[in-house]
């Protein structure tokens, strides 16, 4: 099986590589299209800032080929937020595989004292979807962010920081966790397990 | 319900975990990814790694340790001690660690915490802050609590926040190593006057400590390190404790 994290101007891509190999699993770190069109697993992870990033994958028309792709494809993080439609980081248009919106999350909402970034270990709930099991409902994993993607119709994991938000979406091929699997500990792991299986 | 965090702190010299008492009296306690692995696998929630040595021919031991530690270790991991420039961010954060921890370089030249923070995100940079209550007031130390400053806690952790600080270690001088439980009443008026997580460091010694500081101290996390090391405190008897006192944990 071959595995392929798209490379690009995002942080800390090395540290799903490690997971992988932790599963005893090679994956090539690479932003060539003929490689990455050709993976039979596709991993798009990520943390930064969505405007840049976003013109980052415009400049390399990798925005183009992600969309296009038809072997299963998992967004973390960033990635998630990036297969969405819009993101009010920067104003920005995105991938517009998932019709969820991006938001920042707003203390101001609440009255109780929140910290932004969402930070840490939370819930995922109502778990739907081949990456998850039954056995991880309300499991914890690690989340950092200060943006999230609204309920929709391609919700598949939810977790409740100020307001319930889409932990998990999924639609066709496509299947993303704004929470980092790569850094959830077992749990995390059998994530990237079951998404190496579909 | 996001968890309240506890998080073992290792201090790493010439590459291997070691644990003083005050910042003196160090001794040795073992391989720092052997460690790490095993609290990660008792429930640890995070992981921090600070080079004592930080002497500049060292530094390449610490960068080939971390690469081990992003290897091994399932969980998110901070390393600090001895970073200065944002070439030296760069270095660790291509080593793989999640988190940096940056003290005195912050105080020195606060420049940096925005660089980090511009460059890699404001999740990577944890500012640590040493400081102790002396005639009424906190004051900030560098150089692991050798050298007295002009700053007080509260407005540095301020300025620390708009710059670009994603968190704030603060550990109390005067309670590290006594095991008389944490400052809470200063980690109360930091975690209320802030927007970003605080973890509170310094004074762990009972269970129930960790229940005041999450209650009274308000903090969003808590690190220790010698209870753990000499095994005084088992992370899951902690987090069952925790649990049992209606703290939210993992």
């Amino acid at each position: 099986m071959k595995i392929v994290i798209i490379k690009y101007n995002a942080g800390n891509i090395r540290s799903v590589d490690n997971a992988l190999k932790r599963l005893g699993v090679e994956a090539s770190i690479t932003s060539d299209f003929e490689e990455i069109s050709s993976a039979d697993k596709v991993i798009f992870p990520g943390v930064g800032e969505a405007a840049n990033t976003m013109n980052y994958l415009k400049e390399n028309k990798l925005n183009e080929l992600i969309v296009c792709l038809k072997q299963p494809v998992l967004g973390i993080c960033l990635g998630l937020q990036l297969m969405c439609k819009h993101s009010e980081e920067g104003d920005t248009t995105c991938l517009g595989i998932f019709d969820e919106l991006v938001k920042q999350f707003d203390p101001s909402l609440v009255t109780e004292r929140i910290k932004v970034p969402h930070m840490g270990w939370n819930q995922i709930s109502n778990l739907k979807s081949g990456i998850f099991d039954s056995s991880m409902e309300d499991e914890f994993v690690y989340f950092v962010h200060s943006y999230y993607a609204s309920m929709g119709a391609h919700t598949i994991a939810t977790t409740n920081y100020l307001l319930p938000f889409s932990a998990g979406l999924h639609r066709d091929n496509f299947y993303a966790t704004q929470f980092h699997p790569e850094k959830s500990g077992s749990i995390g792991s059998r994530i990237l397990e079951n998404f190496l299986k579909i | 319900m996001l968890a309240k965090r506890i998080i073992p702190c290792l201090d790493i010299r010439d590459g291997q975990t070691v644990k003083g008492v005050n910042f003196e009296n160090i001794q040795n306690v073992g391989d720092p990814v052997e460690l790490g692995s095993l609290y990660a696998e008792q429930g640890a929630d995070e992981l921090v790694f600070l080079d004592i040595t930080a002497s500049h021919e060292k530094r390449k031991t610490f960068i080939s340790l971390v690469k081990r530690i992003a290897l091994h270790i399932n969980i998110p991991f901070t390393v600090g001690g001895g970073v200065s420039e944002l070439a030296d961010a760069d270095s660790l954060l291509a080593a793989g660690a999640d988190k940096l921890s940056i003290n005195s370089a912050a105080v020195r030249n606060p420049d940096l915490i925005s660089q980090i923070a511009l460059n890699f995100g404001r999740q990577f940079v944890v500012v640590a802050i040493d400081a102790k209550f002396d005639n009424d007031k906190w004051i900030v130390y560098l150089n692991g609590g050798r050298i007295a400053t002009d700053k007080d806690l509260f407005s540095w952790a301020k300025e620390a926040e708009n710059r670009g600080a994603g968190e704030i270690l603060f550990t109390s001088m005067n309670h590290d190593g006594v095991k008389t439980g944490f400052a809470n009443e200063a980690l109360a008026v930091l975690s209320e006057s802030l927007n970003i997580p605080v973890i509170a460091s310094g004074g762990a010694g009972r269970m129930e400590h960790f229940v005041d500081v999450f209650t009274q101290g308000k903090a969003d996390a808590a690190l220790a390190a010698s209870i753990f090391h000499f095994k005084e405190i088992a992370i899951p008897d902690l987090k069952s404790y925790l649990r049992q006192n209606n703290i939210a944990v993992r």
